[in-house]
């Protein structure tokens, strides 16, 4: 079996608090899995969007962060040695001769599983992209939302849209490539570390490069090729020359393939029943802010419950021969062993 | 109390304004299409609104956090608010607002 092809009991669409917490719940029934999230590191919305900001709904611990709280899950499932294929996209899902559902990412990865766990909250979180006319005629040729490989900018006038630390760190790391570096924030004052943004305006300064306190307003070019990128700064609209534009205005949360999958969705959401969170296809569940069902509120502890439910009926699916038995973590020596305590 | 939101088809909706309550959760549970990713914590922009200009200064100001995620919003303008940072309250009662572009 190749690297990019794997085998497993279940496979969780999300690598965010939920889908984490699902590892565990399943891992106490000997259902092994893999996961599947397009961000780089685990935690979802709760390490993208609020990493530093506090928590104070999760049961029995007054206050954590959403980075605290997706290490102590990290920490929590760790026994259970989950598989994570991170930064990829989940594309598609088919049944197979075997009756095993197989996804692919958009990187390549094939995962064949007894069970999927839609566990993907709000979406996958996609870059931001500003509402310029004509934008997708350049996106992959001209405009760009991420850096890949450095050396694609060689030569290249560089223009970079954005004032945190994606847009300081790549005005600084790609300037001695680029032919022209300019950067474009809309007001002189960064969110970025004082140190790269320290060196920005040292090259400002050196006349390495230029800084436009501006908003972008229009694109300019043709084929595909940028020529120039028309702004509206504080006396009024002008035009920078660029044949590049990397923008970095953060990451918004899209659907995606999910919605291809053939489960039915109900305004963006997945129905589910509330006894197994499995949806109308069989061997297809959906846990967390993704699902919907009479009462459903979108709070991280209702997706744990929901990951408890869920694991109970994948473990029919993948273990049909086998008698459920219920147990607590805290008078059964046989879950201890799983956990590594006993 | 109430507050008039326009829609992006230029469409004015009033709603019933509710002491203590964000702006934007009035607008989302009105059902107008503002995305409010984060749920009211400051941390994406996406309840970004227009204030009208007689209103502007009537609001609280701006926080830090509020202008640092405005950087992550398009066609900022003076007049921009993230509408997570805004609380109804009597004072604001009759408070107009244009949802920005997505």
């Amino acid at each position: 079996m190749s690297d990019s092809h794997h085998s497993t009991d279940a496979l969780i669409i999300g690598a965010g608090p939920v889908g984490l917490f699902a590892v565990f719940e399943l891992g106490l029934l000997d259902i092994k899995a893999h996961l599947i999230d397009i961000l780089d590191y685990p935690g979802g919305q709760c390490a993208e969007l609020y990493p530093e900001k506090p928590i104070y709904d999760i049961p029995a611990i007054p206050v954590c962060t959403g980075q605290e709280l997706t290490d102590k899950l990290m920490a929590q499932i760790e026994p259970f040695g989950p598989t994570f294929h991170l930064g990829q996209m989940a594309e598609s899902l088919v049944k197979t001769d075997e009756g095993k559902w197989r996804v692919t990412t958009d990187t390549g990865t094939v995962i064949e599983a007894t069970v999927v766990i839609i566990a993907a909250g709000g979406g996958s979180f996609v870059p931001k992209k500003p509402p310029l006319q004509g934008l997708e005629q350049y996106e992959g040729s001209s405009i760009f939302y991420s850096v890949r490989k450095m050396e694609q900018f060689r030569g290249k006038k560089v223009l970079i849209a954005g004032g945190g630390d994606s847009a300081l760190d790549w005005t600084v790391n790609l300037h001695p490539l680029a032919a022209t570096m300019a950067l474009v924030h809309r007001r002189d004052d960064f969110r970025a570390a004082p140190d790269t943004v320290n060196k920005m305006r040292a090259l400002v300064d050196a006349g390495k490069m230029d800084l436009h306190i501006a908003q972008l307003k229009e694109l300019k070019g043709e084929g595909g090729q940028l020529q120039a990128v028309s702004v509206k700064g504080p006396d009024g609209d002008y035009d920078i020359e660029c044949d590049t534009l990397l923008a970095f205005f953060g990451l918004t949360m899209k659907l995606g393939p999910v919605a291809d999958f053939g489960i039915n969705l109900d305004k963006n959401l997945i129905p589910v029943d509330t006894e197994k969170f499995e949806t109308n296809v069989p061997g297809i569940f959906a846990i967390g802010d993704i699902n919907s069902y009479p009462g459903k509120l979108k709070l991280i502890l209702s997706g744990f419950h929901e990951a408890a439910l869920m694991s109970q009926q994948a473990f029919r699916y993948v273990y049909p021969e086998r008698r459920l038995r219920f147990q607590y973590t805290t008078s059964s020596s046989d879950l201890q062993e799983k956990l590594g305590v006993s | 109390m109430k507050i008039f939101v326009t829609d992006r088809d230029g469409k004015e909706h009033e709603i019933a304004g509710i002491d203590g309550w964000q702006i934007m959760e009035l607008i989302r549970d009105e059902g107008l299409p503002i995305k409010a990713e984060c749920g009211g914590s400051c941390a994406c922009a996406t309840c970004h609104v227009y204030v009208d200009p007689d209103w502007v200064d009537r609001l609280e100001p701006k926080g830090e956090e509020e202008i640092d995620m405005l950087d992550l919003a398009f066609d900022v303008e003076a007049n921009s608010r993230l509408s997570c940072q805004l609380t109804m309250r009597p004072e604001l009662d009759g408070l107009k607002v244009t949802l920005a572009p997505e």
